[in-house]
């Protein structure tokens, strides 16, 4: 299987092990993966500031450079779903590209989509002897229905306990620009989402997305929380988390 | 003031913050029962989503269609382009019948309108009878929810104000404050002259107004003063009772956490020869208000809405501010959609944008309206018509630009990873950033390490 690996930008600035533990897991799974070194960004800043053009403009880049694989990946719901759930309305009157498009959303998958629907590995490399909570986010959860597919993962981890923490489908409140643009309304929600994390005991939460990741690591830091950690889920299974 | 300026205050409101946690109940949790309870939930959500499809699209036909039917039985139809034709009309509809007080079931378009305001001006006092929207108006308040309008309110706050304004001992039970409320407003209902409600669908084939209550106050403006107003707006119109029987499968269940709700009034026409109660008159006051300019475009969806407010209860940003933050009459996801089309853009610049794009509304909508995607229309209009902010358009602009040029892009990044991991220091945390009060005001942010992936790779693959 040829798999193209969507780094996604945020991946690539913030946390760059979080990618390679990516490509470890699609590897161990027997998957031949190339990372296209032109990729820069799937475009959602921007069709979700209301930038159509220039967020067309980047989904084209995306399509020319992934079209090409059997399989594109992306250690991220919120980069997949923008693909493949924004990526045909972007391009809804231009029929021919349209194709192109589609055949290109049917192929892309969030990690643990594709680890567990395709690509179906038998074991993890990780191991994580503590317990955990998983944070659902939201474009994961809601338009690539991410629920199931880490917790199957996850449940194949040595020494991984997982407790589930109440409203963990809530939004965490980062909203990608909103995080900054209404940064109080923004952190009000965070708090709300690391009380539950606090209330549910675990040593760490572990999500799919960077900007959650960041949202709530940035929030349980400042409220005095140094001690559970922040984890992808990616991390985790590939056991890159020390 | 601005929503963020609003929401910024309502943040730091213990009271609404104490209020506003009553919404996980019947309205969250509520919802979640009553939904599990239905083994056909999906098919009723699709039914209910292509009843009203239909409906907008041969809107035309089904509103002659009811004009025809109610006209037929009695009822006057009025045609309000604006919400001043609207208040011109009900204070004409007044004056007519020498009204001097009215009585009101609760109704938003009504509130569109500022109707309330226009009577009183006219002469004519108005009482509200929804319990609370009868709060609100001794507390001289909007509403801030469309079903729940005092949610904003705890008990305590009631207990005083009824003391107040009642002139009685304080209660503090919600059943004895209930009595209260209705012991003062029976006199109102039998002395007032003209009944206005709003009406939840308007149904083509019988030329009827509904309702739908729980407290029994609008099928007491419906049929005990001798003239009755029903205002509502054109896309609420249904072309069958059959029809409105599949909406109320979900409309208490979303709205409230309720199976069926008490009472659901249907009014056809005036009182009949025999008939032993039913207003004389009967007028109906159908509302563009905006609505038409929806028709036929990207936001024709928003029409659909049957006004449960399960977008809001749902909404982690109402949840956390409230409905007066919103700035009108609309509140939450569907609010920071039709604020903008009904009242501008131009006035209105932050609801759009102020949403985690969760989609936490769109998936609990019951005639499924993606109330995100119709939030990112009005944002994408906000771009073409240069309304954002110039900082944000120009860090828009190069954004896109670098995200086009991969080697400039991953020399900033390169850079970027590199500067921020050394502002992070030691513990990897950024405490303070310049720009990025934002984020920085109530978080850290977790800092970068130092390379970037792409540099890394890089490195590897050479290797």
């Amino acid at each position: 299987m040829r798999v193209g690996l969507f780094v996604t930008c945020l991946v690539d600035l913030m946390r760059p092990r979080i990618g390679f533990a990516a490509l470890k897991l699609l590897e161990a799974a027997g998957c031949e993966v190339v990372v296209p070194d032109t990729q820069t960004c799937c475009g959602q800043p921007g069709y979700n500031s209301g930038a159509r053009a220039a967020a067309k403009t980047l989904a084209r880049k995306v399509l020319d450079e992934f079209s090409q694989f059997e399989y594109v990946v992306a250690p991220s719901g919120s980069c997949a779903g923008m693909i493949r759930t924004h990526y045909p309305e972007l391009f809804a009157d231009e029929p021919a590209e349209l194709e192109r498009v589609k055949r290109l959303c049917d192929r892309t998958y969030e990690l643990t989509d594709f680890l567990v629907n395709v690509a179906r590995p038998g074991a993890v490399p990780g191991n994580l002897y503590k317990t955990i909570t998983y944070h659902d986010s939201c474009a994961g959860l809601r338009e690539l229905s991410i629920k199931a597919q880490p917790r199957q993962l996850l449940a194949k981890v040595p020494g991984l306990k997982l407790i589930e923490m109440e409203e963990a489908e809530t939004c965490c409140g980062f909203g990608g620009t909103f995080a900054v643009k209404f940064g109080e309304i923004s952190t009000h929600i965070a708090e709300r989402k690391c009380a539950n994390i606090a209330a549910s005991g675990a040593d760490a939460v572990v999500l799919g997305d960077l900007g959650c990741m960041l949202n709530i690591e940035g929030r349980l830091r400042r409220r005095g929380d140094m001690k559970t950690r922040v984890l992808h889920v990616a991390e985790v299974l590939a056991g890159e988390n020390t | 003031m601005h929503f963020k300026t609003r929401a910024s205050e309502k943040l730091r409101d213990a009271k609404l913050q104490a209020a506003l946690k009553k919404l996980q109940g019947n309205f969250v949790r509520g919802r979640a029962e009553r939904v599990r309870e239905m083994d056909n939930f999906e098919a009723i959500r699709d039914a209910a989503a292509a009843i009203r499809d239909h409906a907008l699209e041969h809107l035309d036909v089904y509103l002659e269609e009811f004009e025809r039917n109610a006209v037929e039985r009695g009822a006057v139809v009025h045609w309000a382009e604006t919400p001043e034709e609207v208040t011109r009309i009900v204070c004409e509809i007044a004056r007519r019948h020498g009204v001097r007080k009215a009585v009101k079931s609760k109704s938003m378009v009504s509130e569109e309108c500022a109707l309330n305001e226009a009577l009183e001006a006219a002469g004519i006092e108005v009482v509200e009878t929804d319990l609370g929207e009868y709060i609100l108006q001794l507390a001289r308040e909007p509403p801030s929810h469309i079903v729940a309008p005092v949610v904003h309110k705890t008990r305590d706050e009631v207990s005083d104000l009824f003391e107040e304004k009642h002139h009685r001992p304080r209660k503090t039970d919600i059943g004895e404050l209930t009595r209260e409320a209705r012991e003062m407003l029976r006199s109102h209902f039998l002395s007032a002259g003209m009944g206005i409600t709003g009406a939840n669908f308007v149904v083509a084939e019988t030329g009827s107004t509904l309702i739908v209550t729980n407290e029994g106050n609008g099928r007491m403006v419906t049929t005990l003063p001798r003239v009755h107003v029903a205002i509502t707006g054109i896309e609420k119109v249904v072309p069958t009772l059959e029809d409105v029987a599949t909406l109320m499968r979900l409309l208490p269940p979303h709205g409230t956490g309720q199976t069926i709700s008490n009472y659901i009034s249907v009014t056809t026409g005036v009182k009949g020869e025999g008939d032993r109660d039913g207003p004389e008159h009967f007028h109906v006051v159908l509302v563009d208000a905006g609505r038409t300019k929806l028709i036929g475009g990207d936001l024709q969806p928003m029409l659909r809405c049957i006004r449960c407010g399960a977008c809001m209860n749902h909404c982690p940003v109402y949840q956390s501010v409230g409905g007066h933050a919103y700035g009108w009459v609309y509140p939450g996801p569907m609010g920071s959609v039709l604020t903008p089309i009904y009242i501008g853009l131009e006035n209105a610049l932050d609801l759009p944008n102020a949403a985690t794009f969760c989609n936490q509304c769109g998936v609990v909508c019951p005639v499924k309206i993606p109330l995100p995607d119709l939030m990112r229309k009005l944002r994408e209009q906000q771009f073409e018509r240069k309304l954002k902010p110039w900082t944000e358009r120009a860090g828009l602009t190069l954004w896109s630009w670098a995200a086009r040029h991969p080697a400039i892009y991953a020399m900033i990044s390169t850079i970027g990873a590199r500067a921020l991991a050394w502002i992070g220091g030691k513990n990897g945390l950024i405490h303070r950033l310049p720009f990025g009060g934002g984020w920085t005001d109530g978080r850290d942010l977790p800092a970068p390490h130092g390379r970037t992936f792409r540099e890394l790779h890089r490195r590897a693959t050479r290797r």
